[in-house]
């Protein structure tokens, strides 16, 4: 019993620092329909600046973050303008040469300036005092996460489905024109969805760099479990992103308590079988 | 349209001309790079064993349309299934292939039964996803495989009897050559047959081709099996000629750089695949061996601006060329 409730509440943990660095992927590329490799990319800009402000102005972790936050839309923004736009409209595979030569572009980047070791981010020491949850002792970073997480999902929700924004959005993805002859200015509406998806990705990279390090090869490491992530949870789903990136972190940490030997192929067994069953997610929005 | 451009590239195809012109410029490279670079002939047999690989892989993307991020499958299992052949039943090099063929095969069939069926983002990842189960099973089956010290002690015997493996690589250089080049004879044959049509009709529009009475999901298994046979081979040439086969076969990365390859060279045609992994691994090598920490801004902005300037590949660059030429008259 212990031991189950022990895998729910890391798998918890972890499935919630999965989530926020997905979701904003599940932004970008599920709502706005680009397959974006970048994604964590952008992760890996946030961690970096973090990583410098934090280790060598020895600015405190929430300003970092925040500073952090804002230099990574800063970043977006411009590449938007210049480079994203047209990828748009390209090829599926297109899109996947392009942003793979991105990331590229980004790593090379991060390593020219901070070379290719891990690049921790300091915490404030209270984050790492032990919180007896009764059954278990839990760092009371994974309780930030887990309370950040909620946060995150429900104002994205919120965003996505109640304000004008999100009906914008979701009228520009569906048909661009109409969108447009109604009125709505879709590549704004683009330019702010696309800087929401980099800067919820520097805010996961920066809080989840407890169990994904930040290093320069960072999104090249990790992509295929975010992309996973996405897919598994359907795209364009939030929800669906939060019910797979909890669902996979326990499955994982269930995995790695249970079976130490054959964890990752447990895990991935699990997520051809899923696929394989419900191939556009575990909930997708009816078209 | 479609249906004329077709008609035209099988007619070229099976042109005079047309049909020897390419292969004659690709003996006569493989003598030019054989006497130009004779310290580089390691490099350049790698190569040669990629050509091999992405060209497997452009049946399937290229012809078949079917885009996968899981090529790696196939050739990490046919250099393990040559390598162990090697060290436990015969040292023998042409057997080794044909086990690694019939490995990769294996392996594209029975996870091609399930990947034909899914499409887009859910293939990308049940692909990638099926090499990984295949990854973690080499590196955690420490007793068969090596683990994550890789299989060695891979030794062969002279080549038809005739032969020898030399230090030099001169052998194994001939050796990768003469496979790429059957290969590309068969695979020639083949898209230009009846079947290789069907696949192009496949990518252009699967509903039609499923009106007219083609069986698409069993023609996109056999192309995917086609493409594992060789990508098993290519992974067992190289098993062969590195004499070491490490859990790094199966990486996300490599089944990344092919597709990369094919797209930078041009999807769809068999040179395109060949010029793809010549320039990308030479840009790599030589971007890597000027400045070894920041080559990657190279390859980066080269795949931006191909993307960018070249959507068909660097193989349309001298139609792009003279296009603009006849423009401007």
């Amino acid at each position: 019993m212990t031991v189950a409730l022990s895998i729910v509440v890391d798998g918890i943990a972890y499935g919630m620092i999965l989530f926020m660095i997905s979701v904003g992927l599940s932004v970008t590329m599920g709502l706005m329909r680009i397959v974006n490799l970048a994604h964590g990319g952008f992760a890996m800009l946030g961690g970096a600046c973090a990583h410098v402000l934090t280790m060598r102005y020895g600015v405190p972790f929430v300003p970092a973050l925040a500073a952090s936050v804002i230099a990574v839309i800063v970043i977006a923004i411009p590449l938007e303008r210049l480079v994203y736009r047209h990828i748009y409209r390209f090829s599926e595979l297109e899109q996947v040469l392009a942003t793979i030569g991105i990331v590229f572009v980004m790593i090379a980047t991060v390593n020219l300036f901070l070379g290719s070791t891990l690049l921790p981010i300091r915490m404030p020491p209270e984050v790492s005092i032990p919180i007896n949850l009764g059954f278990k002792v839990l760092p009371l970073h994974r309780l930030i996460v887990i309370v950040v997480g909620l946060l995150m999902v429900t104002g994205l929700y919120l965003l996505v489905e109640r304000t004008r924004f999100g009906i914008f959005l979701r009228a520009a993805v569906d048909n661009q024109n109409t969108a447009a002859s109604l009125g709505i200015d879709t590549p704004k509406v683009y330019l702010a969805a696309f800087a929401l998806g980099a800067g919820l990705a520097a805010v996961g990279g920066i809080l989840g760099a407890e169990l994904l390090p930040i290093e320069a090869y960072y999104p090249l490491r990790y992509m295929v479990l975010f992309l996973i992530v996405v897919t598994v949870g359907g795209m364009g789903s939030i929800v669906g992103s939060f019910i797979a990136a909890l669902g996979l972190g326990i499955l994982d940490t269930a995995g790695r308590y249970l079976l130490p030997d054959v964890g990752t192929i447990f895990f991935f067994l699990a997520i051809i079988a899923l696929l394989a069953l419900r191939p556009n997610g575990l909930l997708v929005r009816p078209s | 349209m479609i249906l004329i451009s077709t008609i035209d590239i099988v007619r070229t195809s099976l042109g005079g001309t047309g049909k020897l012109l390419p292969v004659a410029i690709l003996i006569i490279c493989a003598f030019a790079a054989f006497w130009l670079f004779p310290y580089d002939l390691g490099f350049l047999t790698q190569m040669l064993i990629m050509m091999v690989f992405v060209v497997s892989f452009d049946l399937i993307l290229g012809y078949a349309g079917v885009a996968t991020l899981g090529h790696a499958a196939m050739y990490g299992c046919g250099a393990y299934a040559a390598g162990l052949f090697a060290i436990h039943a015969s040292p023998d090099p042409l057997l080794g292939l044909a086990v690694g063929a019939v490995i990769g095969a294996l392996i594209a069939f029975f996870s091609g039964l399930l990947l034909m069926r899914a499409h887009g983002l859910s293939l990308l990842m049940l692909s990638i996803a099926i090499t990984m189960v295949l990854q973690e099973i080499a590196s955690k089956a420490r007793d068969v495989t090596g683990g994550a010290d890789g299989l060695s002690g891979i030794s062969m015997t002279p080549i038809l009897g005739v032969f020898e493996f030399d230090f030099i690589g001169k052998t194994a250089f001939w050796y990768a050559f003469s496979v790429l080049f059957i290969i590309l004879v068969v695979l020639r044959v083949l898209v230009a047959s009846p079947f290789g049509l069907a696949l192009r009709g496949i990518k252009d529009s699967p509903s039609r081709m499923r009106a007219i009475g083609t069986p698409v999901y069993w023609r996109k298994v056999t192309a995917y099996v086609i493409g594992g046979t060789i990508a098993g081979i290519a992974g067992a040439l190289s098993a062969q000629i590195t004499s070491l086969v490490s859990v790094e076969a199966f990486n996300f990365a490599l089944s990344a750089d092919v597709m990369v390859m094919l797209i930078l060279g041009g999807a769809g045609r068999l040179y395109g695949a060949l010029i793809g992994t010549l320039v990308f691994m030479t840009v790599r090598h030589v971007a890597a061996s000027i400045d070894p920490f920041n080559w990657l801004f190279v390859i980066g902005f080269m795949l931006l601006a191909v993307v960018f300037f070249l959507p068909d590949g660097l193989i349309s660059l001298p139609r792009r060329v003279a296009g603009m030429i006849g423009a401007r008259k």
